[in-house]
C-alpha cells in the first residue's frame, strides 16, 4: 500500500495514535486513540456529525487526508449503508468483483449461500429487495475473508423485520468467520445486541468505551441490557 | 367537512363518500388489437390518402409522385442496378465516416473524462467547435480535399463526433461517486474502476449519444451528396431535380428513411444487449 498505512504484523487488528481529521478548520476527529483485537465485535455509537462515519472512512482507506498513526489489517472488507453493488453485472459477479484472477463463480455461489441468497445469483441487482442487495454486499464483504469488517449503519435503510433478520445474519456470519467488526451505528440496541465492546464518540474523541458482557444471544429484557441501554443513551444525550 | 362549535362527532350520510371502481388495466378495449397492428394502422391510412389525392389529380406529378409511381420507379431503379449502387455508396461514406468520429470521439471523451489534465485541454476546444454548424463547414472541406470521397466521409466524421463527444464525456463525468469508493474498498485500481465501474456506467449515455450521431450522420451525408457528389443516394436525388423526377426524389427519400430506421434498429438492438441490466420504462 502506501503512506500512512504501515506495514507490520501487530497482535491488534485496528491500532491508531493520535488520528486527527480536520475539514477546512473544524477537526471532526482530533488526536483520537482506538485499538480493537482480532476477532473482537466492536460498535461505534454518537449523535449525527460525531464523526463516526469518518473514523471509518480512514479505517477503510477511503480518506488519507490524516494526520496520526493508522495500522489497519490489509485484508478489510467494507459494508455500506446502500448496498452499492453495481448495476450492471450480476449478482454473483458483483460478489467477486475486485478479487484477483478470473471471475470464480463457484466462490461467490458459497458466499450467497451463506448469505441465503443462492437463488439470486444470476439476477441484475435491480430486481433484488433492499434486504436482498444487503445481504449480497455482506457476501461481496465475506468473500473476501477480512480481517476487518466495516459495517457503516448497514441496517439502517432496512424495514424492521428485514433489519432484524439482517442483524442475525451479521451475528452468525461473525461467529463463524471470527474477524474483527466495526458497527457504526445510531442503534443502542442493535449494538448491544451484537457487539463485544460499545464506543461512544464525542468532540472527535472516543467518550465511552465498555465491554458488554452479556451472554449470546442477548436478551432485550435482561436486566442488565436494560441498564447498559440507558446508560449508552444518556451518554447519547437522550433522557 | 363540517364541524360543528361543540365538536359533536357528525354522521355523514351513507352516500357520503365518492368512490371509484378500479378496473383491470389490461382489460382496456384498445388492447384486443395487437399493438403492430396498431402501429401499422396510421402510416397505412397516410400512404392511402397521398394515393387517393394523386389519383384524383389534386397532387399532380410535377408536385409529388403518387406512391405507385414510386414503387414503379423503385423497382426500375433495382432492375437497372442505379438504386443499390447508390445505397452501397452512401452506406460506406456513412460508416467510414461513423468509424473516424467514433474513434475520435471516444479517444477524445476518454481522455477528458477521465483525466482533468485532459479536460483542461480538450473539453473548451471541443465546446467551442460544437457550436459551428458543421454543414457550413463544406466549402473548407472542398478547397481542403476536393470533390472526392473525403469531405463526404470527413463532413459525416465531424457530425457524428459532437453528440458523441458530449455524451460519452458527459457519462463518464456523471458516474456515482459511491460506487467508485465501493470499487476502491473491494481493490479495484485505477483501471479496474475504469473497466468495471466508470465505462459501463457511462454506457446508457454514450449509446444515446450513438443515435443521436446516427440521425446527424444521414443528415450530413445528404448535405455532402447533394453539393459535389458523382454517385450515391443523394447524387441520384440531385440529378433528378433538374428533371422534375419527383418520383425519383420521392425513392431517394425512402431510401434515406429506410436506411436512418434501420441504423436505429442496430442501436436499439445494441441497447438491448448491453443495458439489459436496466429496468426501463416501457409507457403505458
Amino acid at each position: 500500500m502506501a503512506t500512512g498505512v504501515q506495514r507490520e504484523v501487530t497482535p491488534k487488528a485496528v491500532s491508531v495514535r493520535g488520528l486527527t481529521r480536520r475539514f477546512d478548520d473544524r477537526a471532526v476527529i482530533e488526536d483520537l486513540d482506538l485499538d480493537i483485537e482480532p476477532g473482537q465485535f466492536v460498535a461505534l455509537l454518537g449523535a449525527s456529525g460525531c464523526g463516526k462515519s469518518t473514523l471509518l472512512r480512514i479505517l477503510a482507506d477511503l480518506d488519507r487526508d490524516v494526520s496520526g498513526e493508522v495500522t489497519v489489517p490489509r485484508k478489510r472488507a467494507v459494508g455500506f449503508q446502500a448496498p452499492r453493488l453495481m448495476p450492471w453485472k450480476k449478482v454473483w459477479r458483483n460478489v467477486v468483483l475486485g478479487l484477483p484472477g478470473k471471475p470464480n463463480r463457484e466462490r461467490a455461489v458459497a458466499a450467497l449461500t451463506e448469505v441465503g441468497l443462492v437463488h439470486r445469483v444470476d439476477v441484475w441487482p435491480k430486481v433484488l429487495s433492499g434486504g436482498e442487495a444487503q445481504r449480497a454486499a455482506l457476501a461481496r464483504a465475506l468473500v473476501r475473508e477480512p480481517d476487518l469488517l466495516l459495517l457503516d449503519e448497514p441496517f439502517s435503510a432496512l424495514d424492521a423485520l428485514t433489519r432484524i433478520t439482517a442483524r442475525g445474519l451479521v451475528d452468525e456470519v461473525w461467529q463463524r468467520h471470527g474477524c474483527a467488526v466495526l458497527l457504526v451505528t445510531h442503534d443502542v440496541e442493535e449494538a448491544l445486541a451484537l457487539a463485544d465492546r460499545v464506543l461512544v464518540m464525542q468532540d472527535g474523541k472516543i467518550g465511552y468505551d465498555a465491554p458488554v458482557d452479556l451472554d449470546r444471544p442477548r436478551d432485550v429484557t435482561d436486566p442488565e441490557f436494560q441498564r447498559l441501554r440507558a446508560e449508552l443513551l444518556a451518554r447519547l444525550g437522550v433522557h | 367537512m363540517t364541524t360543528t362549535p361543540e365538536r359533536a362527532r357528525v354522521q355523514p350520510p351513507p352516500s357520503a363518500v365518492d368512490t371509484v371502481t378500479l378496473t383491470s388495466e389490461t382489460a382496456r378495449k384498445g388492447d384486443r388489437l395487437p399493438r403492430w397492428v396498431l402501429k401499422t394502422i396510421s402510416p397505412i391510412v397516410l400512404i392511402a390518402l397521398w394515393q387517393l389525392l394523386s389519383s384524383v389529380g389534386v397532387l399532380e406529378d410535377d408536385t409529388l409522385a403518387s406512391p405507385w409511381t414510386v414503387v414503379q420507379t423503385a423497382a426500375g431503379m433495382w432492375a437497372d442496378g442505379s438504386l443499390q449502387s447508390a445505397v452501397i455508396t452512401s452506406v460506406i461514406r456513412v460508416l467510414a465516416g461513423l468509424g473516424v468520429g467514433l474513434v475520435a470521439a471516444v479517444v477524445l471523451a476518454t481522455l477528458a473524462g477521465l483525466f482533468r489534465r485532459g479536460e483542461d485541454i480538450i473539453d473548451a476546444p471541443m465546446q467551442m467547435l460544437r457550436t459551428v454548424p458543421v454543414i457550413g463547414l463544406i466549402p473548407l472541406l472542398i478547397i481542403w480535399f476536393g470533390i472526392n470521397e473525403e469531405p463526404k466521409i470527413i463532413l459525416v466524421g465531424l457530425a457524428v463526433t459532437f453528440p458523441l463527444y458530449m455524451n460519452l464525456y458527459g457519462g463518464i463525468r456523471n458516474v456515482d461517486a459511491s460506487l467508485i469508493e465501493a470499487a476502491r474498498t473491494l481493490g479495484l485500481g485505477w483501471f479496474g474502476q475504469v473497466r468495471h465501474v466508470i465505462l459501463p456506467s457511462a454506457m446508457p449515455q454514450f449509446l444515446i449519444g450513438l443515435r443521436y450521431a446516427l440521425g446527424t450522420a444521414w443528415l450530413a451525408l445528404v448535405f455532402g451528396e447533394t453539393i459535389n457528389a458523382t454517385s450515391g443516394i443523394g447524387y441520384e436525388m440531385n440529378k433528378a431535380r433538374e428533371f422534375f423526377a419527383t418520383d425519383i426524389i420521392v425513392v431517394c427519400l425512402a431510401l434515406y428513411a429506410i436506411l436512418g430506421l434501420v441504423a436505429d434498429m442496430i442501436v436499439r438492438g445494441l441497447e438491448r444487449g448491453l443495458l439489459s441490466w436496466r429496468p426501463a420504462f416501457s409507457g403505458k
